[in-house]
């Protein structure tokens, strides 16, 4: 398809401002532009259809079903969005008083409180933007209660293998050297290497629970203890609540700072890969260090700002994505106290009734109840037949599914991770282990049709080699 | 309470019999009992029509002011009816990032056009998917401009007080050091930079437009930077670009702002949109997603995201940023909005809100509102306050006027396009009302 | 799977040729096909000391990344730049293509002989 640019016609534009009614001012030429602006120069009906086009070759939420594991693609509720359009929120400039905009603020209020009653934690800040946002500002907190107790030497923040690379990438921008620490052959936590690496170098953990291959690890509360008793924190990331909110919370199980991804567990859109929302949240033993500001409500039932005694800092401007926060207070609202349990229970439900149907055909990493999500191995598939857990994911295009994520964990080999979600229904989780039954037997009838996957698709399969190589990164008209 | 949850009582049934189950909770046998919870402390759910009174309630307790005067970050600009149109496209509202390039082409052809326009607006080479906000941007630019024996940066103390906030808590962590350059005359203190400069200098970050509304010469700073080995980071206002020299023209190494003015509403201070570009030479060290064109298998044009082994979820703790979800609405926004505005409307934004600004100052300045700083300014400028500050704010906050932002060192006026000259006038009015 | 008989090898799969006293360094055709389509090298700094233990070096495919080791400690004295512009030289010459030159070299003492990597590789 052509490129915007591809579609300009020279003298075509809209016209959108009205003309000046003050005197126009002139700048010293010194600081003028000398070089033209290279936008392009299309009509309304132009962008319309332009982006229109485009809209039909992306797959959205609505285009069907999306279980990509470790990224909870619910359903988007309408209303939501509604309330988040409406130009009460959307207009509201983030320096207006604070008397003006009380309804804002009770907003990030209640909000807050509603996390910390599901993390079992004391505060949260919204500013982090997103989940990995929010890990660099869990981390700084940790480092700056170390520092305030001038504990200095704890250096080292210890990761297990199966994380998500965001963890360990949060981790050395915060100062930190990673400590990688090999899963146990059940996909959880090895105690005795956890006990091994813990010392008073050690500044925290870092770990999802249920984990990066579905397990909710039962030993939990022995992890906690074990990095507890050596002087760290304990970091929950919380990619995975969905499996488990209303049942078990972080606080309960011995964490000290969690962030959540409002865009995953709290059903907001990712709107392409973002915005999202990654609040933080920590025990009232840190609270005093959160970012940016935070809403504290006064005794006569007005909202205000505050800002804590030992900041870090900012780790960006204002309070975060608030139109975002403001969808999941709409979602927690909606869902209320049994409604975020049940939630819970029926995504797990899913997740276990998929597999088992799909058991029949493929190898599961891990054997036993998964929570949310759960991880398959290719291995054999790929071993007898040449067919890689890519060719099967690229398979799923032409069946019109958004393949589930790919090569992650990276402990298991040729994995895919399936991830439902609650608000898939019996059927459709029925149709598309129908979809993986038909792949799977085209794997052993005929493994170089698969090897072409897709075919239905607006692109074949793309150079990606090419792409690095010899990196494209914007248009250049040919002269 | 609406839970979105499909199935029905007997549906769930069959699959948990399928299971071998009677009861949901025999899933979660791994937790153990004595962390599990019985109940959350919180209200029970509510149907749609609730939460929508709710909403309309919690709506009432916000101010829409008909007329804004501040800025200081979030800026109050025209939003073309197409933009709006083009993002609630649930296509793109609802879609993950685009990690299947096959059933994604839209999504990364958007960013594509994206990145081409962040160059074109910046003069500069090569442009990433988005940062989460101007702030952020900042700090992941400094950061890029690390070496091995370069780790300080020298920033001005002109920039907003939250880029350079988010700058220094970024810095702290990953142990680079900030040194904040003064002020002078409305402008950074260029003899100051210079005598700062020096071999472990890793760059220099500048506003094009400070906080103080003051349009700064970036040539002095750039050269300066680069005569001591250092990098130049140019922080710009992206409408104020389609006029004022380019980052490329300064031979800024890399530049980077708030992209708020593009398209998004206010917000109450976000979702915003992070923009940086780069000199190509510098390409690898843009932190998060970049999208490339090449060819698909039958040879036609595609788009991917590439240059991913940069990032985290390869390189996990060896990448230089962690960010992985960035603003991807809020780059079609931007992009979509440069296309709706064309080059003629940038810079009509542009013009009128520098223009306004200025009738606006020469007003004041006759009423006793005097300008702190006598430099060239775009659509912000400081003054003093010839009366109280805050009851001349409530005064205005009256007539539903949101005035500018009073600050230690006087008034922080802001207009845009978006403020005609009879909301002007009435607000001088009331300023000339104020002083007898 | 080549394996040229010039060069001693290291159980990460790395290559060394010595010429008078400079070692050329490089990684073996077992470790590109490994990668797949190497997409970026990159490349240390003249005059910088290195260890048989620490990454002197990382090649980027499309998406992994791998540390590269040296067979033995030395300091750099040129590096290929052809690499820059050209990363799949490694895919398609590897044993013709040298990442780094080292001086100041230790000894190869430990490291495998063609044949014996050759029968290290098969037992993989």
């Amino acid at each position: 398809m052509k490129l915007i640019f591809e579609k300009s016609v020279k003298g075509r534009g809209l016209s959108l401002l009205k003309e000046p009614d003050v005197p126009e001012y002139a700048l010293s030429e010194g600081l003028l532009r000398k070089e033209p602006l290279d936008l392009p120069e299309v009509s309304e009906t132009d962008i319309s259809r332009h982006y229109t086009s485009l809209a039909k070759q992306a797959h959205g939420i609505n285009d069907g079903f999306y279980p990509l594991g470790s990224c909870t693609m619910k359903y988007n509720p309408k209303i939501d969005e509604q309330v988040a359009s409406e130009r009460a929120f959307t207009a509201l400039h983030p320096l207006q008083p604070e008397e003006s905009a009380q309804g804002a603020l009770e907003v990030m209020y209640e909000c807050s409180k509603s996390l910390c009653e599901i993390t079992g934690m004391d505060d949260f800040t919204l500013q982090p933007a997103a989940g990995a946002h929010g890990e660099f500002t869990g981390l700084l907190l940790i480092r700056a209660y170390h520092e305030s107790r001038g504990d200095l030497k704890r250096t080292k923040i210890i990761v297990p293998d199966s994380a998500h690379g965001t963890n360990p990438a949060s981790a050395a921008m915060a100062g930190y050297t990673v400590v990688n620490i090999p899963s146990a052959p059940d996909g959880c936590v090895d105690l005795e290497k956890l006990r091994a690496v813990c010392s008073d170098d050690t500044a925290g953990l870092m770990l999802t629970n249920p984990n990066t291959v579905g397990i909710f690890d039962k030993n939990i509360l022995e992890i906690t203890e074990i990095v507890h008793s050596a002087g760290g924190l304990c970091y929950y990331d919380g990619a995975n609540l969905n499996a488990v909110m209303g049942i078990v919370r972080p606080g309960d199980m011995g964490f000290d700072v969690v962030h959540l991804n409002l865009h995953k567990t709290f059903s907001t859109p990712h709107g392409g890969g973002g915005p999202g929302s990654g609040p933080v949240g920590c025990k009232s033993f840190l609270s005093s260090f959160l970012p940016g500001k935070t809403v504290v409500r006064n005794d006569d039932g007005s909202f205000a700002f505050s800002v804590p005694s030992d900041s870090i800092g900012s780790v960006r401007s204002f309070y975060g994505n608030f139109l975002v926060v403001l969808k999941a207070y709409c979602y927690i609202l909606s869902l209320g106290a049994s409604g975020i349990p049940d939630t819970a229970k029926n995504a797990v439900l899913n997740a276990n009734y998929l597999k088992h149907l799909l058991e029949k055909n493929y190898d599961m990493a891990y054997g036993g109840i998964c929570m949310h999500e759960f991880v398959m191995t290719l291995e054999k598939i790929k071993h007898e037949s040449g067919v890689s857990a890519l060719d099967i994911a690229k398979a799923l295009l032409d069946k019109g599914m958004h393949p589930p994520t790919m090569y992650f964990p990276l402990i298991v080999h040729e994995a895919l991770m399936i991830e439902p979600t609650e608000t898939e229904s019996k059927e459709t989780l029925e149709q598309a282990a129908e979809a993986f039954t038909q792949i799977y037997e085209m794997a052993v009838k005929d493994p170089e049709y698969l090897r072409g996957a897709p075919y239905n698709t607006p692109i074949k399969r793309p150079d990606e080699a090419e792409a690095a190589r010899n990196p494209v990164l914007r248009y250049i008209p040919e002269k | 309470m609406n839970t979105y949850v499909p199935s029905s009582a007997e549906e769930k049934r069959l699959m948990l019999e399928a299971l071998g189950m009677k009861d949901a909770d025999e899933l979660y046998a791994d937790i153990p009992e004595k962390i599990k919870i019985k109940h959350l402390s919180l209200p029970e759910g509510i149907s749609e029509q609730e939460l929508s009174e709710k909403a309309e309630a919690l709506c009432r307790k916000n101010k829409v002011y008909t007329a804004i005067f501040r800025g200081a970050g979030a800026y109050n600009h025209y939003i073309p009816a197409i933009v709006r149109s083009v993002i609630s496209k649930e296509e793109f509202v609802t879609a993950y990032t685009p990690y299947q390039a096959e059933i994604s082409q839209g999504i990364l052809q958007s960013i594509f056009e994206y990145q081409t326009m962040i160059c074109a607006l910046t003069g500069l080479d090569v442009s990433n998917a988005s940062v989460y906000d101007g702030a952020s941007a900042a700090a992941e630019s400094v950061a890029a401009c690390r070496e091995r024996k370069r780790s300080k940066a020298l920033v001005s103390s002109l920039l907003n007080p939250m880029v350079i906030s988010t700058v220094e808590t970024y810095c702290k962590a990953n142990g680079m050091t900030v040194e904040l350059i003064p002020g002078k005359d409305g402008v950074t203190d260029t003899d100051a930079l210079t005598s700062a400069l020096d071999d472990t200098t890793a760059c220099v970050l500048t506003a094009q437009v400070n906080f103080l509304g003051c349009i700064e010469d970036c040539r002095i700073a750039s050269d300066a930077a680069h005569a001591a080995g250092a990098k130049y980071i140019m922080y710009i206002n992206p409408i104020a670009a389609a006029i004022l020299s380019s980052a490329g023209e300064y031979r800024a190494d890399l530049a980077c702002g708030e992209g708020q003015p593009l398209g998004m509403p206010l917000s109450f201070g976000g979702p915003y949109l992070g923009f940086m570009a780069a000199r190509k030479e510098l390409v690898r060290k843009l932190p998060g997603r970049i999208v490339g064109q090449t060819l698909d298998s039958d040879g036609n044009r595609a788009f991917v995201l590439t240059l991913q082994a940069r990032e985290q979820h390869i390189r996990r703790e060896k990448a230089s940023s962690n960010i992985c979800s960035n603003e991807a609405l809020c780059a079609l926004c931007a992009a979509c909005y440069m296309s709706a505005m064309g080059k003629k409307g940038m810079r009509r934004a542009a013009t009128v809100s520098l223009s306004n600004a200025h009738y606006l100052a020469k007003a004041l300045d006759s009423l006793g509102f005097k300008r702190i700083y006598s430099s060239e300014f775009f659509n912000e400028f400081l003054t003093s306050c010839p009366v109280n500050s805050d009851e001349l704010m409530k005064k205005l906050d009256c007539e539903g006027i949101l005035g500018g932002l009073p600050t230690k060192d006087g008034i922080l006026w802001c207009t845009t396009e978006c403020n005609s000259r009879e909301q002007i006038d009435r607000l001088l009015k009331i300023c000339g009302e104020a002083t007898k | 799977m080549n394996i040229n008989t010039e060069c001693l090898y290291s159980k990460s799969h790395e290559w060394v040729r010595i010429e008078n006293d400079t070692a050329y360094i490089g990684i073996t055709d077992y470790a590109q096909n490994q990668l797949g389509d190497i997409v970026f090298v990159g490349l240390p700094v003249v005059g910088d000391k290195v260890s048989t233990s620490d990454a002197y070096s990382d090649v980027e495919s499309v998406k992994a990344v791998s540390d590269v080791y040296s067979p033995v400690d030395g300091t750099i004295s040129e590096v290929n730049t052809q690499l820059e512009s050209d990363p799949a030289l490694l895919n398609t010459d590897p044993y013709g293509t040298w990442i780094a030159k080292l001086t100041d070299i230790s000894s190869t003492d430990g490291l495998m002989t063609p044949a014996e990597y050759e029968e290290y590789c098969a037992a993989l």
